[in-house]
């Protein structure tokens, strides 16, 4: 317990000692931790943002979403629209060219009708020609009725 | 044991422990011409440590995810930081790393008390250094060289803060306060005076010896149960026990020795943080 010099030794190792810890070492240990703190505080606040814009995000999504479905309703309803409107002018056209071709249809059995009638009655007409031809061939001289049957052929025709 | 192959007793033993290595023997209470070097070596020596230490933490510190080595001393230097803060209000420049120096140094030094205690003795002794002991902070010389040092600076803030007028008039004024007759204001100032003066050197004086008592006692306490090991003399009941006996006892003071190694370092960082702080603080 006895007191000497070492005291005074001690004394000024100590002032030294914190004197280089306040110049070279404080600063930046405490530099490094403030700016830490400070990049932690960033991240949350970013953090906070972040989730906050999520939410922003998510609101428009769901907004976007509705005006879609409204939209999609919408189309699928013209859709609708339009189909029976498509179909019912394809019904009409149809009508049309079902009319058409069977007023030509009709037109044609008519005028092949009056074809084959006309040539059926040609053939009557030869056919009664012929036949009082050969009646007539033993009595009567052929260019002498020649003007009847010409007559009589003119008005089976 | 140190001397080896000579028989020392127990009180011998004991006493070379507690010889200091000195420039020259010292007879008297005080004598500042004589110098320990022992203390001198191993309080530089770990104070060394200390800031080479702090240096390399403090000069790979990065504000990005910091390392093992960087977090630990962080979490050191936001302790004090902290308690600087709430206990000295002002410019802490200083101050806190200051407290950051004495915590960091006083840790170190104490830990010296966990080695073995012939360790150090016997490397010395087989250098030819005969008396030798390790444990700074169990020389009152350290102590009280460190408190004489929180004292000039107790000085110096309280002059910085309160200039020299206001410095003296406290030291007069406070703490019984001061009257406007000039003859009690007289009166009054001699107690005043005396009262700060003894509670200066009280502060100084109890902060050192509060870290002198703790680690000498500790460092006597570890001598203590190495003549339990040292007093091995071949197998027989008396010795084994004595050898379990220091296993155990050594065991446990040194486990317990942990505690008072960083609550002594902590108590000292704190009171010259409130010692300095009061320097801030006028009546």
């Amino acid at each position: 317990m006895n007191l000497n010099a070492t005291l005074f030794a001690q004394t000024i190792v100590f002032i030294v000692l914190a004197l280089f810890t306040m110049k070279l070492v404080w600063p930046f240990l405490i530099g490094a931790i403030d700016e830490r703190r400070k990049k932690i505080a960033d991240g949350l606040a970013a953090a906070d943002k972040g989730s906050a814009s999520l939410k922003d995000a998510e609101v428009r999504i769901r907004q976007l979403e509705t005006d879609a479905r409204a939209k999609a309703q919408e189309i699928l309803a013209q859709a609708d629209k339009r189909h029976a409107a498509v179909v019912e002018e394809a019904k009409a056209a149809a009508k049309v060219e079902a009319d058409r071709l069977i007023a030509g249809a009709k037109a044609e059995i008519d005028s092949e009708m009056q074809r084959a009638k006309d040539t059926l009655r040609e053939q009557v007409a030869a056919l009664a020609v012929a036949g009082a031809e050969k009646i007539l061939r033993r009595e009567v001289n052929a260019q002498a009725h020649a003007d009847l049957l010409g007559q009589l052929r003119q008005e089976l025709r | 044991m140190s001397s080896a192959g000579t028989e020392v007793t127990s009180s011998e033993y004991i006493k070379h422990h507690l010889t200091h290595l000195s420039s020259s023997p010292q007879t008297s209470l005080v004598d500042f011409s004589v110098i320990r070097w022992d203390t001198m070596f191993f309080s530089v020596l770990t104070g060394l440590i200390v800031i080479f230490l702090l240096r390399a933490a403090a000069s790979k510190a990065t504000a990005g995810v910091p390392g093992r080595f960087q977090a630990g001393v962080e979490m050191l230097v936001e302790l004090v930081e902290d308690q600087s803060k709430s206990i000295v209000h002002g410019n802490r420049a200083f101050i806190a790393p200051l407290a950051l120096t004495v915590f960091c140094w006083v840790v170190v030094m104490n830990a010296i008390d966990l080695l073995p205690v012939d360790l150090f003795p016997m490397l010395a002794g087989l250098m030819g250094i005969h008396n030798l002991r390790p444990l700074p902070t169990a020389d009152l010389n350290a102590t009280l060289g460190m408190s004489f040092g929180v004292l000039i600076l107790v000085l110096y803030y309280n002059l910085k803060i309160k200039g020299i007028g206001g410095f003296l008039h406290e030291l007069v004024a406070a703490p019984f306060g001061t009257s406007k007759n000039p003859f009690f204001a007289v009166l009054l100032a001699i107690p005043n005076f005396l009262l700060n003066i003894i509670e200066f050197v009280s502060k100084t004086v109890s902060l050192g010896m509060r870290l002198f008592g703790n680690m000498y006692a500790g460092e006597l306490i570890f001598f203590l149960i190495a003549l339990l090991g040292g007093a091995w003399a071949g197998f027989g009941v008396g010795s084994v026990l004595a050898f379990l006996g220091h296993i155990v006892a050594g065991s446990i003071w040194a486990i317990f020795h942990v505690l008072i190694v960083l609550l002594q370092a902590f108590i000292f960082m704190m009171l010259t943080l409130v010692y300095i702080g009061q320097a801030h603080e006028s009546h």
